[in-house]
Parts: C-alpha cells; structure tokens; sequence
C-alpha cells in the first residue's frame, strides 16, 4: 500500500515528463523508436527486479518464523545456497536474451547508411551550431545556423565536428546521443517519421553556455523542404528603405568581423550565418525567441542573456540599434 | 585449531630479508609502477595508432646510443645481483663494490640519455611524439635517479656496518626496485627503439 | 648487547596477559596532547580521522548539492552564475567521490583491520599516518582553490580539451591535478599497507578463507587501486605538461587525441567506483549477518564475488564512452562486458536476500540501513544494467538518469552501508550506543527522502534533461518532476542532519556498551570497548570464521581462543607476523614507534607537488630537499626495530 501511494505521484510526474519535447520514449525517428523499444525492455526487466528483490526482502523481514530454538543467539548455518543457485541462473537468462537484442539492436541503429539522402555538416561551437549543407554541385552548398531542415522519411547523414570543445548532438525524438570532438569527424544519422519541429539540444559540458547550446530540426515533407533549401541558396533582400539601408551599413562596419549575411558585404566566419536569420524561431541557440523585442534586447546586450557568450556587447546608439535590427528584420 | 600446536616454535624477530614487511611492500610498489609504465606506453601506443602526421617525427630514433644505453642497465641490475649475493654470505666488501658499481653505471646511463635528449631535432613542445618521447624516457630517467639515491642510501648504511648475513633487509628492498628500473626500461626501449622498425 | 634474533613467542593464559597489562599500555600509548596527536601512529586513531574528516567533506559536498539544488528547483532560476554552478557540481562530485566515498571506507578500513585479523597494528603504522596526512593535503589543495576565487568547473571527469589552459586558465585545473596527485600517492601506500598487513598480521589460524567480508571488499579495492589509480595520476601530470609546457598529448592540433583523456580517467574511474563500494558492502556482509542471527550465506561466493567484480572491472571502463564514435565491434563487447558484470552482483545480493531470509532479523537501526541498503543497491544496479546496453545508453547518457543511476549507487551502496557501519561500530569505537529512537527516525527521514529525492531523476533523464545544466526553459517541462527532486533531497539532508546530531548526542551521552554488544561473532567484539591502545593483550588463535559463536554454531571440533590462551608479545611493540595463506606463525614483527616523520613527509611532499605545478621553483627544490631527508630518516635502520645487530 505504501509502495502504490509513493508510486502514484511518481506515475504522474514520469507522463507529465514524457509530455516535454524533449522526452525520447515516444520518439518520432527510426532510431528513437527502435531505442526506445529497448528501453522498454531493459526498463521493464530492470521494474521485475526491483520489484521482486523488494517483494523477497520484505517477505524475508516479516515473514512467520517458528519460536527461535537459540533463544537469540546466533544459530547454524540452515543452509540458504540455493537462493544463490537459483538466483544467478536466473540472472544469466535473463541477460541472455537481453544481451541479444542489445546486439540486434545496435546492429540495427549504430551503422551510418550509404545511401543517405543528404548529407549535412555540423560544426559544433561554443555555444551554437553550424550547419553547412553539402551538395555535388559546389554552388549549391549553404550555411545556416542552430536550425537543420530535413526532409521527413529519408536518411540524412551527419558530419559532426568542432571547433572548440567536445560538445555533442543530441535531437532526443529522433535519435540517439554523438559526440562532437575536436580533432576527429563522427558520423551519425537520423530519419524523421513524421514532419515536425523536433529540439535538439548539447548533451555534454562545454563550458558556461552549455545549458543554452539547443538547435531545432525540422521535418518537411520533401517538396517543402526542397523549397526552403533552394530559398537558404539566395542572399537576403536588398534593402528597402533608408532606415534598412543605413542599419545594413552599421551591420557591414559592425558586425562583419563575425557574421556573414550573403547580401550584404559581411562575410565574417566566427558567428551564425545571419542571411537567413528571420526564417528561424529562436535566436542565440534557443535562448530567446526571434521576433523584434528580442532581437533587439540581445544586440543591446548578448552578455544579459547568455552569460558568457563569444558575441560581444556591441556599443551601438539607440538610432544604429532600430536600424541594424530593421535590418536583420528583412533577413528572411 | 588446537593452541598447543601452535606453542613451541622458535621465531625470528624483526625484518630479515622476506620476513620483513617492507619486502612485501616494495613487490606492491612494484605492481603499481608497472602500472603507471603501462598507461604511459599505452599513450603512446594510442597516439600511435591514430595519428595522421608521419610516426615517429624524425625518423627511427637510432640505436648507436640506445643499445649500450640499454647493456650499461642490464649490466648496473647483474653487478647489484652480485653484490647482494655477497652480503647473504656477510660480505660487506662485496655489497659495497655491487652498490658503488651500479651507482656508476646508472650515472653514466643518466648521462647518456641526458646526451640524446639535447641532440633530438626536436623540443619537448613540438607534437605529440615529442612530447611522449620526452615525457616518458623522461619518467624513466626519473625512477633511475630515485633508484640512485636508494642505493646511496644504502651504501651509506653498508658503510656504517649496519648489514650482516641476517640483517640486510634494506638491501634486497632497494634492488628489487633496481631490477625493476631495468626491466621497465626494456619495454621502453622495444615501444620507442624497436617497434617503429617492426612495422 | 646484540638484538634478539631469534624468540620463542609465549603462550600465557589470560591471568597472566591481566598482569602484564600496565606495561603493555604503556608501551603502545600515544603520549596525550597535540605533539602525541600530530605524531601517533596507532590505526585507530587513524581510523577515526579519516572517519571525522570524510563526514566534514560529506557534509562540504552535501551543502554545494543544496545550493545547486535551489537554483534546479525551478525553470531560469538566477541564483547562481553559470561559473559558480559549474563549480558547485564539479567541487561537489570531486569531494563525494574523492574526499568522501573513498576516505570514510578507508576510516572503517583502517580502524578495523587490525580488530578483525587479531593483529595489534598495520603492517606499516607510520604509512598509515602518511596515507592520512595526505590525503588531507589533498583535500585542502582542492578547497583552497575554491577559497582563491576559482575552483575547478569541468566536472569530476574533467574532460580535455575544455581543460586545456585556452579554454579554462587559471589555477584551477592545476589545483585539481594537485590534490589528485596526492591523493593517488594516499590511496597507494594505503592499499600496500592494506595487501601487506591482510599478507602478513592476521592471527595465528586465520586462514585465507576465515577473513571476513570486508577485510575482502577492502582488499579487493586496494589490489583494484594499485592497478588504477595510476592512471588518473598519469592523466593529470599529462595534462599539467599540455597546460603548462605545451605538449600536445590531448591536443589535436598538435597531433594529440582529446579521447586518450578520457581512456586514461575511465579505465581509473571504472574500478574506482567499485573500490568505492566493495568495503562498503563488505560492511554489510558482515554487519547484517550479525542482525539475522545467523552467519552469512554463501561465504565464499561472495568473497569470490567481490575479486571477481573488480577483475571485470577493468575491461568494462568503455561504457563511459559509448558515445565518442568508437567502433560497433568495441561497443558490442564493452557493451556485453558490462552486463556480465551483473553476475557478482547477483550473487552478493541473493547472498543477502538468502541471510535475511533464513535469519531471524532484529530490527536495529544498523540493520535497517543494511536491508535498505540492500533494495537501493537493486535499483541503482539495475539503472547501470540499462546503460550498459549501447544503443539505451545514446539516449541515457549525459542525462539525469546517469545521475539518478550514480547517486542511487553511491549513496545507496557507500552512504546507507557506511551510516549503518557506524551504527554498528560506534559502540566499539566509542564504548557508547548511539540513539536507537533517533537512529530509526534518521532512517526513514532519509530513505524516503533518498527515493524521493533521486527517484524522479531518472524521469527528468527518460524527459531529456542534460546534466549540468545551470538552468533550463519552462517550455521543457522539466520544473515539476526537478522541484520534486530539490524538496525529496533536502528532505535527505536532514535526515543527515539526525544522523550527525546522533553522533555527537550519542559521543557523550550514549548508553554504555560492552565489549559485544550486538553478540556479534568476529574478532572486534572479543576486546573492549574502546580497544585498548594494543587491541589484543593476547595475539588470538582462530579456529573458524567466528570465533565468538563457535559453541552455537557448533561446526566442529576445534576452538579458537580468544581470551583464554594466547600469544604475549611485550618486549616492546611487537605483533605476530603469520605467513601469508595458512596463517602460520612466521615472525615476531618489531612495530615503530610514533613518528613525526609521516607529517613532514607529507607536508614536503605537498610543498613538492605545489612547487612543481606552479613552477615556483624555490618551494619545489625545498620540497624535494625535505623530503628526501624525512624519507631517509624514516627508513633508518633502527635497532629497536631490530633491524640492525649492533
Ligand atoms: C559507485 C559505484 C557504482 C557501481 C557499483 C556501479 C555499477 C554499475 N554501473 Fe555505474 N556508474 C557509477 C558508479 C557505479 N556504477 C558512476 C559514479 C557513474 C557516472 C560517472 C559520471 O558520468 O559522472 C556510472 C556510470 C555508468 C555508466 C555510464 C553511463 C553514461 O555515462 O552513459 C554505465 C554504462 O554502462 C554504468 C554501468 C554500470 C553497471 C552495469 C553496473 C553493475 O555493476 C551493476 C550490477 C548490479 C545489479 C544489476 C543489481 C543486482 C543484480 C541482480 C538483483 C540480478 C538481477 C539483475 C538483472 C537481470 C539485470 N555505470
Ligand atoms: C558520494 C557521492 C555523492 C553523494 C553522497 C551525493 C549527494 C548528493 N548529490 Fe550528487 N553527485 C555526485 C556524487 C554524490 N552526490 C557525483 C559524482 C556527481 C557528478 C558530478 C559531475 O557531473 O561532475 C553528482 C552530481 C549531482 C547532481 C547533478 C549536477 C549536474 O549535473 O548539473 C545533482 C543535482 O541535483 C546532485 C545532487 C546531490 C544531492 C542533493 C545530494 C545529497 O544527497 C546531499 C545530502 C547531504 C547534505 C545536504 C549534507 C549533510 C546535511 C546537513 C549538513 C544538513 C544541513 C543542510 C540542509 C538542510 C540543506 N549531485
Ligand atoms: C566578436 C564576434 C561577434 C560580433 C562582433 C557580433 N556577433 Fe553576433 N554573434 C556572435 C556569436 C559567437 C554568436 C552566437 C552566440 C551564441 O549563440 O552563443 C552571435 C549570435 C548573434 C545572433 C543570433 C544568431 C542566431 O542564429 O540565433 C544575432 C542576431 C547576432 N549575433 C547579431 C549581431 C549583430 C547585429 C552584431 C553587430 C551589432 C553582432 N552580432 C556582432 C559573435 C559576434
Ligand atoms: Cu556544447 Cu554542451
Ligand atoms: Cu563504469
């Protein structure tokens, strides 16, 4: 009875928890779905044991003894071997069957596919992700940033490495964990079931930010996500009007030294491709949602909201501020 | 067990030769420096095998020093032998030669190496070669030079008469470790000598 | 006149040894004061030390959780900093790994050993001294760089290259490799003096399969330590060369491999996290049986079990790395490797499950940490056994479920075995019963606060939450299941908090105990309570596994002898040295006096390791001048240790 009220609660929190878009064991990719049904039956075995380890400790406390002959002294050795016999066959079993599935399922998950789709290179930084889709044809290769389209159903491989610290790419949905390491390019794969905007997010500490180092992936369906690559392939838009026109020349003298934004004559390398930045949810890897407001706040001060970021705060006046982000505004 | 089966033995007191704990105790010290010459070989070994720049920087490092280097050690460990074998039969005379001998030897060793360090066409921070190249003959040379001062110490107390045919404990401890040194420079000398030319 | 050399020990009844007594005390006690104190060498004192020192970091580390713990509480809390939480769980994994788990074992360790063997001291009592001061030094190298401004904030595993000076300068990482330094040399000459004294003190009769259980678990972790703790030391020094002479052991650039750091900490990390807990269940070995009234079942299994965890031990560090893009045929092995693994364990616990099964359980507070014990080890065992398989380990790993995993095997296997292990010994130690009433309430406080607590870890993990994480979105949906965790947490902290008022309550005030007060069967319990300063008047003679439950067990027909007739050795300190399988006696052993010389040296050695690190060249050529000089002063020939004739 306590065991059921202590559980219940906990049975509460664990599907609240499962709601959260972030949790993998109602996974929307291939790998996801075949790891979470591993999980399932490790996680189910490991439940039986606990279970019936608490079920013989508790029988073992309180059980009905016969009136004690040594009258509380210790008594002979009554024997108890076979529980050890008994208990470790039975452990062996059940770690049979549970090392072959293991087996099949690495097997089925761990081996890069040849015939992905696409292939898309990941540079993991301190604290966002660089993405450059490759193509045969060089004038069809772009960059963006902490936002990865993929067309749902298709493999879609991934070249991850960094310039920095051992990070590592995770989109909890999709597919398992792969560590990002300097000096080395892992190859990981995912295939989304359905079209749908997964999180992504830096499983290992590379440092202040890596509480905020997300990225998002999103599934289309081929055609759209055909459409979108072919807009990442165009510069922005030229400047409209004289407020755009004069943000796109304090951007150009400002904030080049990092950025680019095909477009305009920022070809900086060492932060986010902005060309595209309007097409994006989020800004700075998830730390603030991309509308005006907030895109201005972190311009006026990066430091505020993300501590510890490699984008400084640059002084700009309240004048140069509206229109570098009038203009970042039309970067779509 | 019955305690008047136990009673009657006449036993040695205090440390003599295995009867003494610390004779125990440098066979563990042993294990685990064996240990550590393990990992830093397996560093090496590993970098080895991943690395993409040509292996080892340099070429081959050359034998003409390496070898005696290798027979001067291998000589220091056979004369300590003989010089612990002269103190089991009370031999003070003896012990002291073995020791004042292998210390020489070991000097002339140190020396040596000390000679090809300065003469490599590279510095400690050049790449990872180099830097486990230096850092792990460097490790060694170091257990070389703590082997010496032990047997400093030990011909110290040979010469103010503290061992005999009984008692000369202090004496089989420091030249296990001393065989040790030698041994564990072998496995240094095929890694960074010999298996460059294996494959 | 020349120095014994040969002495037929002598057997004297207990009247006898009673008579004796005054001079016995009188050779073996430290001189009281702070001069006696600084120089003692006796392992119970020792014991207690690394006891009361390892709870102090428990409680350090106990209080940086809390801290973390309110800035988790709820989503984009500011309390903390990014830097300072990063920290807070690196200073706070660093000391419950390293200043806590380790050292409160070696405290049991230390103060027991000599008890369950029969012996009067360790193999090497100045050693011992040595092992504490450094580890000490150790201890303050890593908090002093906390109090300087910055302490280490690359998590305990410290993972190049972020721990490269380009990314994080400063001191810190050097203080961490300071105080890893030192501690490996403590845990060394602490596991040499383990092996040699379980070699060659136990007493006459007690063969090698009449040990109890933890004199196993302590051995397996020192035999386990020689072995390991190499490697991280040799880690560390590697790491000091590429911050601080530009080596390119880990750095890529160079032609380095960032993975080689983490082979060298994890094939030391893997076997460490059992010498973290092999003693500790040892504790319960040989704690439980005594609350079940019966011997435990299946000796030799679970002496078996405990070598052959750590055998495996060493071939199963791979799981820490499953993520790194090793290659399909090592993870499947290193994958199969950690599940067999769960064998030993299996055995170790239907062993328990079998001893309260067939016992006949008494419900002190000791026994009911070690049954607790027993369900939460279970539920972190069987955590591990679902990372263990590869492709579960993608998505488990870097999550809250590894930390609900760790902290449901450490606190369960080491902190719920170590509170019942002073429930069962205070009495010894102390001569005093600590509080059952508060004891049962301490308890329960902190099994339901634990489970409360560390439980719903595993969901925000399974929910995908990263650890270390210094703050996360509402939108996760994370806050609910991590205000649980912060409230089930601090609920186990003052369930801590009763434990240690019990302690200082029960220190002064606690019923008198005699010398077994839980009728318990092995050798500790046939001396007083506290010990006297030489722990045995009469070296015993063993017969069987317990001595002190020979006549109800009745298993055959020889009996030990405890207190009756035994072995006087009283021409200075000197114990019974026995060979090292039969336990034959082999030896009159000369025991030293106490030293100041462990002090020094670990003092020198500290200035040493310092100079070097920081390249303060002055303090390093001292060190070393000082050190050298302790050392050879220690290791002197002395005739009253009759290791000269003249
Ligand atoms: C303190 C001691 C301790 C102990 C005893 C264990 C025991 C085990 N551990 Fe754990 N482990 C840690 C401490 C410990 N671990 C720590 C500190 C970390 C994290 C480090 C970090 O990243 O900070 C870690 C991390 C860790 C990982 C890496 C996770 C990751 O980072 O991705 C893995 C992966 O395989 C693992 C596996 C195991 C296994 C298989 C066992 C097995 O030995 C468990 C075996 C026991 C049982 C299974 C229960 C009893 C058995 C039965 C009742 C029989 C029936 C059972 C079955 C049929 C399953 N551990
Ligand atoms: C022996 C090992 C041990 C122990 C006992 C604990 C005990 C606790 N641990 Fe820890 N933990 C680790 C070993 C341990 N931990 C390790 C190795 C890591 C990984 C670090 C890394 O990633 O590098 C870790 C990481 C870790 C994290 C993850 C941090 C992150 O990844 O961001 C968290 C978060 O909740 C946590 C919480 C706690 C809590 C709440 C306790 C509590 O049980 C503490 C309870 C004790 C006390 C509070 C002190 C005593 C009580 C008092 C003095 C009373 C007064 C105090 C109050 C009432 C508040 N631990
Ligand atoms: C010194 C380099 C540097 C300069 C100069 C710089 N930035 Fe950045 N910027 C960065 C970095 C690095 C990031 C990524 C920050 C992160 O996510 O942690 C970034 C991120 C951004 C983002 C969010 C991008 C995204 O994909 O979410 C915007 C918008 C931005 N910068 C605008 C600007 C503007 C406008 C200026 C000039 C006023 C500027 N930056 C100047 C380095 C710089
Ligand atoms: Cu990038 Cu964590
Ligand atoms: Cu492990």
């Amino acid at each position: 009875m306590k065991a059921a009220a202590f559980l219940m609660p906990l049975l509460g929190l664990s599907v609240s928890a499962q709601a959260s878009p972030l949790g993998y064991l109602a996974g929307s990719g291939h790998d996801a779905i075949e790891i979470s049904r591993l999980i399932a039956l490790f996680g189910g075995v490991s439940i039986a044991v606990v279970v019936l380890v608490a079920l013989l400790l508790l029988g073992g406390l309180f059980r009905r003894r016969e009136p004690d002959p040594a009258h509380g002294r210790p008594q002979r050795d009554e024997g108890g071997m076979a529980w050890i016999y008994v208990g470790v066959a039975a452990t062996v079993v059940v770690l049979a069957v549970c090392m072959f599935y293991n087996l099949k399922t690495i097997a089925a998950v761990a081996s890069p596919p040849d015939d992905a789709a696409l292939t898309v290179e990941i540079t993991a930084h301190q604290w966002w992700w660089q993405v450059r889709y490759q193509d045969r044809e060089p004038q069809k290769v772009f960059y963006t940033a902490n936002e990865i389209h993929v067309p749902v159903g298709e493999k879609v491989r991934f070249l991850l490495s960094s310039a920095d610290v051992i990070h590592s790419f995770w989109v909890p949905k999709l597919a398992g964990k792969m560590d990002v390491i300097p000096g080395q390019t892992n190859v990981t794969w995912l295939e989304a079931e359905a079209p749908g905007v997964y999180r992504g997010e830096c499983a290992v500490f590379c440092g202040a930010e890596h509480a905020r180092m997300e990225f998002r992936v999103v599934a289309q369906e081929p055609k759209d996500f055909q459409a979108w690559a072919a807009h990442q392939l165009q510069p922005a838009p030229p400047p409209g009007d004289a407020e755009i026109q004069a943000g796109r020349l304090t951007f150009e003298s400002r904030c080049a030294a990092c950025h680019t934004l095909r477009g305009s004559s920022a070809a900086g390398f060492a932060a986010p491709d902005l060309t595209h930045l309007m097409d994006r949810s989020t800004l700075a890897a998830g730390a603030l949602p991309n509308d005006a407001e907030h895109l201005a706040e972190w311009i006026r001060d990066p430091q505020k909201y993300k501590p510890g970021t490699n984008m400084p705060q640059v002084p700009l006046s309240e004048a140069d501020l509206a229109a570098v982000v009038a203009y970042l505004r039309t970067a779509r | 067990m019955n305690t008047s089966v136990m009673s009657g033995k006449v036993l040695p007191v205090g440390s003599k030769s295995r009867h003494a704990s610390g004779w125990w105790g440098m066979l563990t010290v042993v294990a685990t420096e064996a240990a550590l010459f393990a990992y830093l070989l397996f560093s090496y070994y590993y970098v080895a095998a991943h690395t993409t720049n040509p292996w080892p920087t340099g070429g081959d490092p050359k034998l003409d020093l390496a070898i005696p280097g290798t027979l001067i050690l291998i000589a220091g460990s056979l004369v300590m032998a003989w010089g612990e074998h002269g103190i089991r039969r009370g031999r003070n005379g003896r012990l002291a030669a073995g020791l004042i001998v292998s210390i020489l030897l070991a000097l002339l060793f140190l020396g040596i190496q000390f000679w090809e360090w300065f003469h490599k066409p590279f510095a400690l921070d050049y790449d990872a070669y180099s830097s486990l190249y230096f850092v792990i003959t460097g490790f060694h040379m170091a257990h070389v030079a703590v082997g010496v001062v032990m047997l400093v110490a030990v011909l110290l107390w040979t010469a103010l008469g503290h061992f005999d045919a009984e008692r000369h404990s202090a004496v089989s401890i420091a030249v296990i470790y001393w065989h040790f040194v030698t041994i564990v420079w072998l496995a240094v000398f095929f890694t960074f000598y010999l298996s460059p030319r294996l494959i | 006149m020349t120095v014994e050399t040969f002495r037929e020990p002598k057997l004297v009844t207990a009247e006898e040894a009673a008579r004796r007594e005054p001079a016995l005390r009188r050779i073996w006690e430290t001189p009281p004061g702070l001069a006696g104190w600084l120089s003692s060498v006796d392992h119970k004192s020792i014991g207690k030390r690394y006891l009361v020192t390892a709870l102090i970091f428990l409680i350090l580390g106990g209080l940086e959780a809390a801290v973390m713990r309110a800035q988790l509480s709820q989503p984009d809390m500011h309390l903390l900093s990014p830097e300072a939480y990063a920290q807070l769980f690196t200073m706070h994994g660093v000391t419950m790994i390293f200043l806590y788990a380790f050292p409160v074992l070696s405290g049991f360790s230390n103060y027991l050993w000599p008890l369950l063997l029969g012996s009067r001291d360790m193999a090497f009592p100045r050693l011992n001294a040595f092992s504490y001061w450094s580890f000490l030094a150790g201890g303050i190298a890593l908090y002093v760089s906390f109090i300087a401004g910055r302490a280490p904030d690359n998590g305990w595993f410290n993972y190049v290259p972020y721990a490269s000076r380009g990314f994080d300068p400063g001191v810190n990482i050097d203080a961490y490799a300071l105080g890893m330094i030192l501690l490996g040399l403590s845990t060394t000459v602490g596991g040499i003096n383990f092996i040699v004294t379980l070699l060659r003190l136990r007493a006459p009769g007690m063969s090698i399969n009449r040990v109890p259980i933890l004199i196993w678990g302590t051995l397996t972790a020192s035999l386990g330590n020689l072995f390991a703790v190499p490697a991280v030391t040799l880690a560390f020094v590697l790491l000091w060369f590429d911050r601080s002479w530009g080596t390119h052991f880990f750095d890529s650039s160079g032609g380095g491999q960032p993975l080689l750091w983490q082979h060298l900490f994890w094939m030391f990390g893997h076997p460490w996290v059992y010498a973290i807990v092999l003693p500790a269940m040892g504790i319960v070995s040989d704690g439980l049986p005594v609350f079940c009234r019966r011997p435990l079942v299946g000796y030799s299994a679970v002496a078996l079990a405990t070598v052959s965890t750590m055998v495996l031990g060493f071939g199963v560090w791979v799981h820490h790395m499953f993520a790194t893009g090793l290659p399909v045929s090592s993870l499947s092995f290193f994958s199969s490797a950690s599940m067999v693994i769960v064998i030993p364990s299996a055995v170790a616990v239907f062993a328990w499950l079998a001893t309260i099964w067939t016992g006949r359980p008494r419900f002190t507070t000791a026994f009911l940490f070690f049954a607790g014990f027993v369900l939460l080890f279970v539920i972190g065992g069987v955590s591990g056994f679902m990372t263990a398989a590869v492709p579960a380990d993608w998505q488990l790993t870097h999550t809250y479920f590894v930390v609900a995993h760790l902290h449901y095997v450490i606190i369960g296997i080491n902190v719920f075995a170590v509170v019942g292990g002073v429930y069962f010994w205070f009495p010894k130690m102390t001569g005093r019963f600590m509080n059952e009433t508060l004891g049962k309430w301490s308890f329960w406080v902190m099994f339901i606060g634990f489970n409360l607590g560390f439980f719903p870890m595993h969901i925000a993990g399974l929910a995908g939450m990263p650890r270390r994480i210094y703050t996360y979105p509402a939108d996760a949906g994370w806050g609910g299941v991590n205000m649980v965790i912060t409230l089930g947490s601090y609920l186990f902290a003052v369930g801590v908090l009763l434990f240690l008022i019990n302690i200082v309550v029960s220190r002064f005030k606690g019923r008198a105990a005699g010398a077994n007060p839980w009728d318990g069967g092995t050798l500790e319990w046939s001396v007083s309570s506290p010990p006297p300063p030489y722990n045995f008047a009469l070296i015993p003679i063993v017969a069987r596994r317990h001595p002190l439950w020979e006549e109800q067990l009745a298993e055959g027909e020889d009996r030990s002898s405890t207190n009756a007739k035994g072995f006087l050795l009283d021409h200075g300190r000197e114990t019974l040295g026995t060979t090292p399988i039969d336990a034959e006696p082999d030896v009159i052993l000369k025991m030293p006096e106490d030293s100041w010389m462990p002090l020094l040296l670990a003092l020198a050695v500290s200035g040493l390791c310092t100079g070097l690190l920081l390249k303060l060249w002055f303090l390093f050529g001292i060190g070393t001048a000082v050190s050298l000089l302790a050392a050879v002063i220690w290791l002197w020939p002395r005739r009253y240790l009759s290791q000269v004739e003249r």
